[in-house]
């Protein structure tokens, strides 16, 4: 959204209205109808949810990747990186073996198993990062205004106009050394934020002059207590949104940095090392590249769903269009 | 006087075992089908010059074929690697160290300005020169006056007559002539040095190709070459041009090749080794090349110090390495085993080294010589990695190397990816390796010193791991110096002997040159140094 | 509006040095002695490395490296690369051929996406609606490196649809497939935002009144649903625009374009600071004036919208 757009100017403003005392009871009014269900925005996307086919196969999904991640002794006997022999080099499925191997000649359903951890450790780790920065930056900007939203935006602005892929370049090879699991999901996340700071703070604006902050105000509660226990609770929709997809994005990054030959090293087990190595023998051997493609987009097809399905809960006005 | 002729005759015989240098070789190899439309321009694959096309600047492969087309030398390499006679008309000397040097008269650059013993003179000086800060400029070290501190002339270049100079080198070196075919010492035309970083945009040479016009050179995309009508010497091209179209990545060329957008290809992707043999049949080419591939375990490094563990566990490594495998699985036979320390095209290459046995997978012996090095210190259970820089193309090999040595050693080994080369070199010139080092080396000019003196002689430019034997040296310098070059050879092959004891690098296979050609042209054939023969070409 | 647009402009500035002060610290933190490394294993003498790095002024601080820069920016002069062509060559060589590869591939996701989004949205619940909403997670799901080797190697060079790598001057028949693969990734993006805008639109007053007018599909689709859907569409194309100027640096490398995104990767890779931080600077110049006619575009499109 544009910065300073004012979509008051052109609203005509209805008119005064007083409600005519006789019609409404003042008691009435004060009356709660404890008996019904209550409702905010988290209950009405639940329930929702629950009758959506694709939030089941996408939870489904994900869990299964999550077990996968945890316990990958449960899967495979075979150790991820060691008895690779060349003699079996892209060989074909055998006994115990069912995907067959790779180029070195290690078991690919092994490979498969133990890389779970990775894509989904980077993933968690660069959703927490930016979700972390993003709701910090974008809480400030959009709640105090000001300098303050000057100074965040203009923060904000200066990272997400370097592409995060070539930052994440950047910053691997300046970590060549300390290549892990940690340092290339800093790699990505730190230039990834912005986005998520945006939403939020594109939200607070539309949020923070709702009646509930006027009140709280009213009451003397503090601006940081208001920002945190009312305003950003009440904007967050659609930063979780835009985080489940950020989380398959991360998955999808760490694979491209590995294809760009900056990635984590082979001994950390990673379907993008997996997908960037078996590149060259795509010809003559494509099951070996297929097979942890298919991992690899299954996952991140699982969150960008879920994201997807969040979405449209979460949107009364998509429930409204099915 | 004749002696010495007939000494760098012999040396292109034993290279190539067919040539007889005469004292006016012109128009050497005659084309077997000279069919095809002379007019026609070949396309090939090359990359974006590192710098401005200036010969001496020129050390790096995508600029050394254009600079070595634009240009003709003293002499020229055919294709075994053997020396002709180019531009130069003879190369004399008595004691292989006071060369005299006599150009072939009536050659001319394309700005029409003749070739004249100045335009080598000059362009030697100005590639030497200190504060010209030229890639090459290391090449004219063994001549008279040269300077690695401070500007100074090469007084040992002195001019006789227009047609001919002499030179004047620190110490006798008899295959000097072998060197004179590289890019460093081409001569330039006067017109070089009113600007020469214009010159290296629109060179003028006096090569079988020329630029086709002005500003022939699109950067990072292709570079435009004509027959020079006016080149008269060995390398007289039977087709019309060349167009070098610049790829980043083989895969893509190799594409091109496929598609029909490229006449010939001298580099065949990693992903298409298993099939380009078979998809182009005989048009493709997979032969040996002058390029030699090891690595090296740092003597600085704890457990492999120059002792008897360090020995040990050098001679340990090197036969749990099992080359034929790698060479047939992962290169796909385009990698051969290697059996010495320069390579098969060059004169002087063996298998049958003293100790060259320990090249050979022996995983008992592995086992047993890493056993021996445990009782004198226990290894523990560091992880052995080897450095690679990931931009290369190394990965596949290194994880090969290291999956044999963790399975024949039982010990835990990796390959260890630099993202850079950049950033491999800093830790390898800063003794800050945690382990080997892949380490690999490509000829500049088909000498077995070549292949030696740079790479293990103390304080020389590419001893990274800092190796140091005096014996090896005395047989260098003793093969240099020899007054005829079986005893040059044997001298060398005895230095090679002693690095095969000492380890400083671990040999592991020759490359091979692997290419293929499109049905659009015929008589492809590679060069010594794994460049096709161009001028050789036929197309249409 | 105009004092508006000044404003945007001046925060440019601060964005800009921000920018690119970062950039060229990271480049400079990188490991390695970009010079030496020019030379692969071949090294020359050791007084040339150190005679190159003083040209380049590689041996001052860090900071004063970085005025050098500015200083040179200043006068319109974005340096020379460590292969001594000048950077603004460079740059008029590069940018027209990614704006082309852009273009293109903008061209491609508006076509396919528009048209998969607004049936889909007229049909929603359908069959076309379902498949094009999985084929759209499908595509966003795959790496664009695994969609690139896979079109190029069966696209390219199997069926021999389309040139599978870019020949020189980047012609536009040669960009083809390239632009389609690109045009891949943000292709679920504009068909999810067309359908739900198509959705909505299809449900407002004037659209029911144009019905009741007896007005016919053909006409109420293209100039009263599908115009007004269109905003949305409009601003995600500018920033994707943005984004494809910069961001298409696999694409390019497996299709050998000469662009902005190949040479830029392969600058990073030398450690070349100050080709890196130009192209950084065009980057977010350009980044931020398309950002800035986006919004502008925003205003002329809806005109509720006003800018202070």
């Amino acid at each position: 959204m544009p910065d300073s757009i004012d979509t008051t100017t052109s609203k005509p403003r209805p008119e005064h209205f007083v409600a005519p005392l006789e019609e409404t009871p003042l008691e009435a009014i004060d009356t709660i109808k404890a008996e019904g269900k209550p409702s905010n925005l988290w209950i009405d996307a639940w329930a929702d949810l629950r009758r959506r086919p694709m939030f089941w196969i996408s939870a489904a999904l994900i869990l299964i990747i999550v077990f996968v991640a945890l316990f990958p002794g449960l899967f495979t006997n075979e150790p991820p990186n060691s008895n690779c022999q060349l003699a079996n080099s892209n060989g074909a499925p055998t006994e115990g073996h069912p995907l067959g191997f790779t180029r070195q000649g290690c078991d690919v359903w092994s490979r498969i198993v133990h890389g779970a951890a990775t894509s989904l450790s980077v993933g968690i780790i660069v959703t927490t990062l930016v979700f972390t920065l993003g709701v910090l930056f974008g809480a400030f900007a959009g709640f105090y205004g000001g300098w303050v939203d000057g100074l965040l935006s203009r923060i904000g602005d200066i990272f997400f106009s370097i592409p995060y892929i070539l930052a994440a370049v950047v910053i691997m090879s300046v970590l060549a050394n300390y290549r892990n699991v940690w340092v290339i999901s800093l790699a990505i996340g730190v230039f990834a934020w912005p986005v998520t700071a945006r939403v939020l703070r594109s939200e607070i604006l539309r949020v923070k002059n709702s009646d509930y902050v006027t009140a709280a105000t009213a009451i003397g509660v503090s601006r940081f207590k208001i920002m945190w226990a009312h305003v950003v609770p009440n904007s967050i929709a659609p930063v979780i949104v835009i985080t489940t997809i950020a989380l398959a994005g991360a998955i999808v990054a760490e694979a491209t940095l590995s294809f760009l030959g900056v990635g984590l090293p082979t001994n950390i087990m990673s379907w993008g090392n997996d997908i960037a190595q078996a590149q060259t023998t795509l010809r003559t051997a494509p099951q070996v590249l297929i097979y942890p493609s298919i991992a690899l987009s299954l996952t991140v097809f699982s969150f960008i769903m879920m994201g997807e399905v969040i979405r449209d809960a979460l949107d009364p006005k998509a429930r409204a269009q099915r | 006087m004749k002696i010495k002729r007939y000494g760098v005759a012999a040396f292109a015989l034993a290279a190539a075992g067919a040539l007889v240098l005469t004292g006016c070789t012109t128009g050497g190899a005659e084309p077997t089908a000279p069919a095809g439309d002379p007019e026609a321009i070949i396309t090939t694959n090359g990359s974006e010059p590192q710098n401005p096309l200036i010969p001496t600047n020129t050390t790096e492969t995508g600029g050394g074929k254009i600079v070595t087309s634009l240009f003709a030398g003293l002499v020229s390499y055919d294709a075994e690697g053997a020396i002709e006679f180019d531009v130069a008309e003879s190369i004399e000397s008595e004691d292989s160290q006071h060369w005299t040097v006599t150009l072939k008269e009536g050659q001319t650059f394309t700005d029409g300005t003749p070739v004249t013993a100045d335009s080598f003179v000059d362009a030697w000086n100005y590639g030497a020169l200190y504060s010209n800060a030229q890639s090459a400029s290391y090449f004219f070290d063994n001549i008279e006056g040269f300077s690695y501190t401070e500007d100074s002339e090469l007084t040992g270049l002195n001019v006789v007559d227009e047609r001919t100079f002499t030179v004047d080198l620190v110490a006798p070196e008899a295959d000097w002539p072998l060197r004179l075919g590289y890019t460093a010492y081409f001569p330039l035309p006067e017109v070089a040095f009113e600007d020469i970083e214009a010159f290296g945009q629109n060179p003028v040479g006096n090569g079988p190709y020329m630029f086709a016009a002005e500003d022939a050179w699109t950067h990072e995309e292709k570079i435009d070459l004509v027959k020079n009508p006016d080149y008269d010497g060995v390398r007289t091209p039977v087709n019309g041009g060349l167009t070098i179209v610049f790829y980043t990545s083989q895969d893509t060329a190799y594409a091109d090749l496929q598609a029909g957008n490229l006449d010939v290809l001298d580099a065949v992707p990693d992903s298409a080794l298993a099939t380009f043999e078979e998809e182009f049949g005989d048009r493709a080419v997979n032969q040996p090349a002058a390029i030699f591939q090891g690595f090296n375990m740092p003597f600085y490094l704890e457990h492999w110090g120059d002792d008897e563990e360090g020995d040990l566990r050098r001679a340990a490594l090197s036969m749990a390495i099992n080359r034929d495998e790698i060479t047939d699985v992962i290169f796909q036979g385009t990698r051969q085993p290697a059996s010495d320390y320069t390579s098969p095209v060059i004169a002087g290459w063996t298998d049958s080294l003293e100790g060259a046995e320990v090249l050979e997978y022996n995983p008992e012996e592995a086992q047993a010589k890493w056993a021996e090095a445990e009782a004198i210190a226990p290894y523990g259970d560091t992880v052995l990695d080897i450095a690679y820089n990931a931009d290369g193309g190394h990965q596949a090999w290194v994880d090969a190397v290291a999956n044999s040595i963790a399975n024949t050693l039982g010990i835990e080994a990796v390959g260890k990816p630099y993202p850079t080369f950049a950033a491999s070199l800093d830790d390898r010139e800063n003794e800050k390796l945690t382990g080997g080092v892949r380490a690999g080396w490509q000829g500049d000019y088909p000498s077995m010193y070549n292949f030696l003196a740079p790479l293990y002689r103390t304080g020389a430019g590419s001893n990274y791991e800092g190796y140091s034997s005096e014996e090896f040296e005395k047989l260098l310098d003793d093969g240099a110096q020899a007054s005829s070059v079986e005893d040059a050879t044997a001298l060398w092959q005895q230095a090679q002997e002693v690095l095969l004891t000492d380890l400083p690098t671990i040999p592991l296979w020759y490359s091979n040159v692997t290419g293929a050609s499109a049905d659009t042209v015929d008589n492809v054939v590679f060069g010594w140094d794994s460049v096709p023969l161009y001028t050789e070409i036929t197309k249409g | 509006m105009l004092w508006y647009t000044g404003k945007r402009l001046l925060q440019v500035i601060p964005v800009l040095l921000g920018a690119t002060f970062l950039i060229y610290f990271m480049v400079f933190a990188m490991p390695g002695d970009p010079i030496a490394a020019l030379y692969g294993d071949r090294p020359p003498a050791p007084g040339v490395i150190e005679q190159i790095r003083e040209q380049y002024h590689l041996n001052d601080p860090f900071i004063v490296q970085y005025f050098y820069y500015l200083a040179g920016i200043f006068q319109g002069d974005f340096g020379v690369t460590y292969s001594g062509q000048s950077v603004n060559d460079v740059l008029a060589r590069t940018f027209p051929v990614t704006i082309r590869l852009a273009l293109l591939a903008i061209f491609f996701e508006m076509v396919a996406g528009i048209f998969v989004g607004l049936v889909s949205g007229l049909r929603k619940g359908g069959i076309f609606d379902a498949t094009g909403l999985g084929v759209s997670l499908v595509l966003i799901s795959l790496p664009i490196f695994v969609i690139g080797f896979v079109a190029q190697y069966f696209l390219g060079i199997q069926l021999g649809w389309f040139s599978p790598t870019v020949g020189a001057g980047a012609p536009l028949e040669d960009l083809i497939l390239p632009a389609l693969v690109l045009a891949s990734i943000s292709f679920a993006q504009i068909v999810r935002l067309t359908r739900s805008s198509v959705i909505e639109t299809s449900g407002l007053d004037f659209v029911r009144t144009a019905y009741s007018k007896g007005l016919t599909r053909r006409r109420i689709v293209p100039v009263h649903i599908l115009r007004n859907s269109l905003i949305p569409v409009v601003t995600y194309l500018g920033t994707d625009f943005g984004t494809l100027l910069v961001g298409a640096t696999v694409t390019e490398g497996i299709f050998n374009v000469p662009g902005v995104g190949r040479t830029l990767y392969q600058a990073i890779l030398r450690g070349e600071g100050p080709t890196v931080v130009s192209f950084v600077t065009i980057m977010v110049l350009l980044y931020l004036v398309v950002n800035l006619l986006v919004d502008l575009l925003y205003a002329v499109l809806d005109p509720r919208i006003r800018y202070a």
